[in-house]
């Protein structure tokens, strides 16, 4: 898999951030193809990784590349932070689970929006959100 | 950005104009917590047509402001969520329960006029009646509930 286009980063240090961070995630969306409802499950995506920044890790950053692997086309989406860290990353993906004041779909929604989902995290070094979607 | 909020009758019209953040969310919902005491309002419409994304937080927001409002004494309806933010919340397994919905401005007065039964009020939508309801309130809708001071 190589990217193609220059990384748009989008640093999250508060609520605010994350209305950027799905907006710029969308434009990069549209300008890669992908149409119909795809743009806007896309910004819904990168709001809720977004969203776990700012309410677990306080401050981090979204990174939006289009990517190709073989024949198709696709946006990368990489939320990080350098927080605490997750310490059961199965419970955390599950659906309606929160450690927090969220309503647990965060990141399990996230999944589903998306077609691929990584998700990598050490305690008190962070968590790495990796995710990508491919035009249909 | 701030939300602003109309005053139709014994409603509230709450139409938002660009996207919003977090804190633009929690703002509208006091203001709105505030207006119905205010202005004594039966019925509160939503207008999101503008929102690009409604995730897990503006669901739980949107669905707070909804059931607050009623503890108050005020139906709460949003209107103009889009196709594919609905497809979006659908997938991520988001819902309005609980909470009134409508396709637009007009149906959501509609639904209104319904729920909160007004005596005399306009019935929206009969036999093709023009949608002239907005305008038209009805004469006794200060006065039966006035006489009481405002808060």
């Amino acid at each position: 898999m190589s990217t193609f286009n220059e990384e748009i980063c989008v640093p999250i240090r508060s609520d605010a951030d994350i209305v950027v961070a799905r907006q710029k995630g969308r434009a990069l969306a549209v300008q890669l193809g992908f149409s119909g409802s795809d743009p806007t499950v896309i910004a819904a995506a990168i709001s809720e990784v977004a969203r776990n920044i700012v309410n677990h890790a306080k401050q981090g950053e979204i990174v939006l590349t289009g990517v190709h692997e073989s024949s198709r086309l696709g946006i990368q989406v990489v939320a990080r932070d350098e927080g605490p860290g997750i310490a059961n990353i199965e419970q955390a993906m599950q659906y309606g689970y929160s450690s927090g004041k969220g309503m647990g779909v965060g990141l399990p929604g996230a999944k589903w929006l998306m077609d691929d989902f990584d998700i990598k995290s050490q305690i008190g070094k962070g968590t790495r959100v990796t995710m990508q979607k491919w035009v249909r | 950005m701030h939300v602003p909020i109309l005053k139709q009758g014994d409603y509230l019209i709450a139409t938002i104009q660009s996207v919003l953040s977090d804190a633009d969310l929690l703002q509208l919902r006091d203001d709105l917590a505030d207006r119905v005491g205010q202005f004594r309002s039966r019925g509160v419409i939503i207008d999101v047509t503008v929102l690009d994304v409604i995730d897990s937080f503006a669901t739980r927001t949107l669905r707070g402001v909804a059931h607050m409002l009623k503890l108050r004494g005020a139906n709460t309806v949003i209107v103009g969520i889009q196709p594919d933010v609905a497809f979006a919340m659908v997938q991520l397994g988001l819902t309005l329960e609980g909470v009134g919905t409508a396709l637009d401005l007009e149906e959501g007065l509609a639904f209104l006029n319904a729920k909160t039964k007004r005596a005399g009020g306009v019935v929206a939508r009969t036999g093709g009646t023009a949608p002239s309801s907005l305008s038209k309130s009805p004469p006794d809708a200060r006065t039966r509930r006035g006489n009481r001071p405002l808060q």
